[in-house]
């Protein structure tokens, strides 16, 4: 019985990183069709922020929650107004933009702090179910999972930026004649989506391995889980993820974590080939 | 230039090319000249992705999906045969076959963009993890054993066709992959001044349209991301018998990732650039691996955001671009849009 608690905890810890993990990219993706393949590094600056200045001194929950996306963000900013802003509308030529900044982020972290950083102890505790063993930080990623959920939801549903916002991801033009600067609103978007992502990356910094290429692990299942769901930000990211997350952690149960990674690649591309526009652009069209 | 003064200029390229590749082993030391060899079976690579991607209009980030296929497919074959002829001829049928599978899933499906440059990546890692976890006894094929991350050591590098006893020489490894890459070169030129090639840049143009002449474009993609697969394949045969060695990093996003900035730096839409590109580039890497100052990943980078945001164009056409204003136009720029792709050694099916 306890085994499956366990099993339950995992799918529970799957879905809810792999959503924080792509909620920035989904935001990004979904209201500027940009694909951004520096999402991974930017992960990494998170965790990187979070690791480096808990090592400071700084409280290991405001170095995770504050420091870490407004870190991401302004970097976030400054690539929009450098780079980014001469590639909208050009899907091709800003995946390889990003891409290429991708490298450069992770050449800049390598010279500056070497191929090894030393992380942080996984704050909380753990319990234990029967004879086995879990952490009660699995528990706090899902709850922040569903509270960065809430956020969006309502800055996106019930804020005027998040009107505008929405506005102007359905019709630029339009939204300019009303006054909008769309510049400015994808600006913030970008930014917005940059923090998000380093709060995603300052999360996991904890329980994960902290080194200049660890967003290469994240780039390719944010990538798939994004794409497989579609343009809808929040459903379909949060369907997208629940699946693949339950898929990947059943997978690892049965095989291997290796397999289980291969499983869910797998599961991506079979769920792509059967619905092109992703899960939202099937089951909640129209939806945020 | 009228037709036939461009078609004399490609064959002369073409003499002295075959001419240089001759006398190279004569005019520099060994270890150049196995650094040249490198270079030239990662310009086969660039030039399976220059064509899918700058003629099909495909985008693969996958692209060493079937550089790494190609790679084990000889591997295996060679350690099994102990002769590489039958296994030349496997790295070529095995990523070909692959890409038949993945082509025909991708194409017919009708995934667009974004869709297909995730599915290639994801096929890569799935790859790279799967022939990862290989190590151990269990996971072998025939006598050779795959190896997991370790990869696989010793594998016997090209002999003469049949006769295994043979072994070729660091020179002759250098002749064979030189001409191997001028051979595909002239192929795919030669293909792109066919019928064939101009269906393959009018579907790129213009999908649409192509279907309502009469062609599948589906199919068509298809059959172009098959022989891109099928010079991959043999891109990586070349490179395993340059090292020796073969081992899941060669299925690496890294290295996917470079192959599409050589294309970007050397110039989309033709051959010559990818493969300048590829040299450039490579030469540069090796470069910094000798220093400590810089990081590679930094320099290159760099160098895709700059060229992205700055020379889109790339190298090649840039320069003949600049070439061309240049030299004294002998007729008057009339033909318009005929002008500039007359202007290369570069036949009228390649723009």
């Amino acid at each position: 019985m306890a085994i499956y608690v366990i099993l339950a905890l995992d799918v529970l810890n799957g879905i809810s990183s792999l959503f924080l993990l792509c909620l920035g990219l989904a935001i990004i993706f979904g209201m500027m069709k940009i694909i951004n393949l520096a999402h991974g590094e930017f992960i990494m600056l998170g965790a990187y922020a979070t690791v480096i200045s808990a090592n400071a001194g700084v409280n290991i929950w405001i170095a995770m929650l504050i420091v870490a996306p407004v870190f991401v963000g302004i970097v976030g900013l400054v690539i929009e107004r450098c780079l980014i802003r001469f590639l909208y509308g050009r899907l091709v030529d800003s995946m390889l933009a990003t891409w290429g900044l991708s490298l450069l982020i992770i050449g800049i972290i390598t010279t500056i702090y070497g191929n090894t950083q030393q992380g942080v102890p996984t704050p909380l505790g753990g319990f234990s179910i029967g004879s086995y063993q879990s952490s009660y930080y699995t528990l706090f990623l899902a709850l922040m999972a569903a509270v960065m959920m809430a956020i969006i939801y309502g800055v996106m549903r019930y804020t005027r930026f998040g009107l505008v916002a929405r506005a102007t991801m359905q019709n630029p033009a339009m939204a300019a004649t009303l006054g909008v600067n769309p510049a400015r609103v994808y600006m913030s978007t970008f930014a917005l989506g940059a923090a998000v992502t380093g709060l995603a990356g300052g999360l996991l910094a904890p329980v994960s391995g902290i080194t200049p290429v660890m967003g290469g692990a994240y780039v390719a299942k944010a990538f798939m889980t994004v794409v497989g769901g579609g343009a809808a930000i929040l459903s379909g990211t949060l369907s997208a993820a629940s699946l693949f997350g339950s898929v990947n952690q059943v997978g690892a149960y049965f095989t291997t974590p290796v397999y289980g990674e291969v499983i869910v690649f797998t599961t991506a591309i079979v769920l792509i080939r059967l619905l092109p526009q992703g899960i939202s652009g099937r089951f909640f069209k129209g939806n945020l | 230039m009228d037709k036939r003064l461009r078609l004399a200029l490609q064959a002369a390229g073409t003499v002295v090319a075959i001419g240089v590749i001759a006398i190279m082993p004569s005019v520099i030391e060994l270890f150049g000249l196995m650094q040249l060899t490198l270079f030239a079976a990662m310009s086969v690579l660039a030039l399976s992705l220059a064509f899918i991607w700058g003629f099909g209009g495909i985008l693969s980030f996958g692209q060493t999906a079937f550089f790494g296929l190609g790679g084990y497919a000889y591997a295996i074959a060679a350690v099994n045969f102990q002769d590489s002829t039958p296994a030349i001829l496997l790295a070529i049928v095995v990523p070909a076959l692959f890409a038949a599978i993945l082509g025909y899933f991708i194409f017919f499906g009708r995934i667009s963009d974004v869709y297909l440059g995730v599915i290639t990546l994801t096929v890569t890692l799935i790859l790279f993890n799967s022939v990862n976890s290989t190590s151990g006894d269990a996971y072998k094929i025939g006598k050779a054993l795959l190896g997991g991350f370790n990869g696989m050591p010793a594998v016997p590098t090209f002999n003469m066709p049949f006769d295994p006893s043979t072994v070729l020489s660091p020179e002759q490894s250098w002749w064979t992959t030189a001409y191997v890459l001028l051979g595909v070169f002239l192929l795919l030129r030669l293909l792109l001044a066919l019928p064939a090639g101009r269906i393959i840049v009018a579907v790129r143009e213009n999908e649409v349209r192509a279907s309502l002449l009469g062609y599948d474009p589906r199919l068509v993609k298809c059959l172009t991301f098959i022989l891109g697969g099928a010079i991959a394949g043999l891109a990586g045969a070349l490179y395993v018998n340059w090292g020796a060695f073969v081992s899941p990093t060669i299925f690496s996003l890294s290295l996917s990732a470079e192959i599409i900035i050589w294309i970007t730096v050397g110039g989309l839409g033709t051959l010559l650039g990818p493969i300048i590109g590829c040299v450039v580039i490579e030469y540069i890497v090796a470069y910094i691996g000798s220093q400590q100052l810089l990081n590679s990943n930094l320099v290159l980078g760099g160098v895709l955001v700059v060229f992205v945001l700055l020379l889109p164009k790339g190298i090649f056409p840039t320069a003949r671009d600049l070439v061309m204003r240049l030299v004294p136009q002998t007729k008057p720029k009339a033909n318009g849009p005929s002008v500039p792709s007359a202007a290369a050694p570069h036949p009228a099916g390649a723009e």
